[in-house]
């Protein structure tokens, strides 16, 4: 889970990072009153789970609240890089001396946290790490040792003798809060030194596993203040893994593997899928007939592949769910149906007894694929 | 011969009582696996279709002399259940759980350093030789014993795969589902090293996605130490394209991620990247006449 910086700010503040004061704002007038309260200028910042604000015009420095007013009224009236926004940070303006980059991630190739550190902020830090590779410092923390003295030393030693000592401080932190609160990415871009020496976290850029939010009630919590399609919300309600793509062949399989795969027999046929759905392991008719309410819903869907492959999955049920699903829904248009695995003939049995008028079975994937693409092409 | 599980492989199962654990347990059996104790808190003395079950997993090795576990409780015990089987010395632990906590994984990834025992998974399949032994939920009827090593991040396209070779009457020497979490156990590069180790073995697939940086660096192990030859697959060249939140990952990888580049990476060292599961079993079945 990708949290809004202004989450991740709080998670600074509760874990000793410096901060700038920040308020929440979710129309113009309240950012107009945000800047009022933090002096006047103030920087707003779109909330968002994903990067690349700073050059997609999503922070806006500003002189007055009138000003911070109008740029919370631009941010809030659109989406931004196709994410909706229903808020904006109003921060303070600070005196800047330096920016800095710092993070601390699960690498998952080593199985280990990597911190990494450098002085020179403000810059393409990808660019940085590829160009010049020392300029970047990283080390490497087994996480049943932690992080000790002479990591902090090594990181904050790339920094100017005075950012030192606050630079430590916050990657303490940073790992601090890492391992409490079962973050698998903690990154601060730019980490600034204030021109008084001070070092403040001007970003935040928090992800909590997923996995590990039972341990979490809190972030948990957070979960239901992300902006959420309406059906993607439906499906996973469901246990279904839905994600709406621009297509009009609408796909259900089991085993996001698979799902995929399938994806990109559709494209290879000369057809877009319309979403990713896949059922998981052990489909039952229930959930099946709930796949195709889910993909059925969307308006641009002209025809349906069902891929299953049964290993859990028993096939027969799958057909089961698929005549379930036809019985509660009005199949409007017709549904490529492809089943291999454990039960695979039963299943097929079932289809072909049911005789269904929108049902068309196919007899592997790539002819599924194929038949899907031909049946879009004549509804287009 | 095979890799991993063979005819030797004498099964302990963690999680034996519950649902899916007994389910498989007896599969597996019939499969012709030796399934020889079960391990669930509080239940020793207890037995699943004449399976003793144990308190623990120590008990259970020294009672029957298990080798190899298959995990399948619930995922917050789950690090803890494969922290005790390396404990009790087992040489092979297969973790099916899915949803463990990747925290808890990195511990156990640290604690697997210098240890012998061997960690597949977790949220994986399984592994199976055909014909000889089946640990974990891969449908033993899909396959049929011959000589292609398979080694797959995606559980459902081992699935695919395997039925594509099966159909085409060609065997298969092991399947391995490495597992799709960020942390876990056996991976390409280890399972190409076992398969280029296997008499057995004539033919590697490897069948990625995207996402990571395991296909990039199984292409470095192949050019050195690999000379069968490998069949690549790459699953989601249509899939949306991930948002990424901040810069951090992409400098520790140096990769996109995507399935274009980890489909070049492979070919750039003489991998044949079939592009969907008909055509690797096509070049496949060219590799082995």
């Amino acid at each position: 889970m990708d949290l809004y910086e202004h989450m991740g700010k709080d998670l600074f503040r509760a874990h000793g990072i410096p901060t700038p004061r920040g308020i929440v704002a979710g129309s113009a007038a309240e950012a107009a009153a945000a800047a009022e309260e933090l002096g006047g200028g103030a920087v707003v910042k779109v909330q968002v789970q994903v990067g690349g604000r700073g050059k997609g015009g999503g922070v806006a420095i500003c002189d007055t609240p009138p000003d911070a007013a109008a740029a919370a009224e631009r941010m809030l009236g659109s989406d931004f890089k196709g994410f909706p926004v229903t808020r904006v940070l109003v921060e303070e303006r600070l005196p800047i001396a330096r920016e800095f980059y710092t993070s601390l991630l699960l690498d998952r190739s080593a199985g280990d946290h990597l911190a990494m550190m450098t002085a020179e902020g403000g810059v393409e830090i990808e660019e940085l790490a590829r160009t010049r590779p020392d300029a970047l410092r990283r080390v490497r923390i087994d996480p049943l040792v932690g992080l000790r003295t002479y990591h902090v030393r090594e990181l904050a030693g790339t920094l100017p003798p005075d950012a030192r000592d606050g630079a430590g401080e916050v990657v303490r932190a940073m790992h601090e809060l890492l391992v409490d609160r079962d973050a698998t990415l903690v990154e601060i871009n730019p980490l600034v030194q204030l021109e008084d020496g001070r070092v403040v976290a001007l970003d935040a850029k928090v992800t909590i596993d997923d996995n590990a939010l039972w341990r979490h009630p809190d972030l948990e919590a957070l979960r239901s203040e992300f902006p959420i399609d309406e059906v993607e919300a439906r499906a996973k309600e469901r246990g279904l893994q839905y994600v709406k793509l621009d297509g009009d062949v609408g796909i259900i399989g089991n085993g996001a593997g698979l799902v995929m795969a399938t994806l990109d027999v559709v494209a290879q046929a000369g057809a877009k899928a319309a979403n990713f759905l896949d059922v998981g392991g052990g489909a039952s008719a229930d959930q099946m007939a709930t796949a195709l309410e889910v993909v059925l819903s969307d308006p641009a869907v002209t025809v349906v592949l069902v891929n299953i492959f049964g290993g859990i999955t028993r096939c027969d049920l799958v057909a089961r769910g698929v005549l379930e699903a036809l019985d509660r829904i009005e199949a409007r248009v017709p549904i490529v149906v492809r089943l291999d695995g454990t039960n695979a003939e039963e299943g097929r049995r079932i289809l072909q007894g049911a005789a269904h008028p929108r049902i068309v079975p196919a007899a592997n994937m790539i002819a599924a694929a194929e038949e899907a693409a031909d049946l879009a092409r004549t509804a287009a | 011969m095979s890799i991993l599980v063979d005819d030797r492989t004498s099964l302990v199962v963690q999680g034996i009582t519950g649902n899916e654990g007994s389910f498989h347990t007896l599969r597996n059996r019939d499969y012709g696996t030796a399934v020889v104790a079960g391990v669930t808190p509080g239940k020793a003395g207890q037995d699943v279709d004449g399976i003793p079950v144990f308190d623990t997993v120590a008990r259970a090795v020294a009672e029957t002399g298990a080798n190899t576990s298959m995990i399948f409780v619930p995922p917050r015990f789950a690090a803890d259940a494969i922290l005790e089987a390396v404990d009790a010395g087992v040489a092979l632990v297969v973790c099916i759980t899915e949803g463990i906590p990747v925290r808890d994984m990195a511990t156990v990834h640290s604690s697997l350093k210098g240890s012998s025992t061997r960690l597949v998974g977790p949220n994986c399949p399984g592994v199976i030789s055909p014909g000889v032994a089946n640990v974990g939920i891969i449908p033993g009827e899909i396959c049929t014993p011959g000589s292609v090593g398979l080694v797959s991040r995606s559980g459902t396209l081992v699935y695919q795969i395997v039925h594509e070779l099966t159909q085409r009457g060609i065997g298969q020497s092991t399947c391995v589902g490495m597992g799709g979490d960020p942390v876990h156990g056996v991976g390409f590069v280890e399972a190409l090293e076992l398969f280029q180790a296997d008499p057995a073995t004539e033919v590697i697939v490897l069948t990625g996605e995207i996402g990571g940086d395991d296909e990039e660096r199984a292409a470095v192990s192949i050019e050195e130490h690999v000379t069968k030859p490998v069949v690549g697959y790459i699953a989601g060249f249509e899939a949306p394209p991930g948002k990424r939140m901040g810069h951090a990952g992409a400098i520790v990888t140096g990769s996109s991620g995507t399935a274009a580049a980890k489909a070049e990476a492979l070919e750039a060292v003489g991998v044949a990247v079939g592009r969907n599961p008909t055509q690797v079993a096509e070049l496949v079945e060219e590799r082995l006449r």
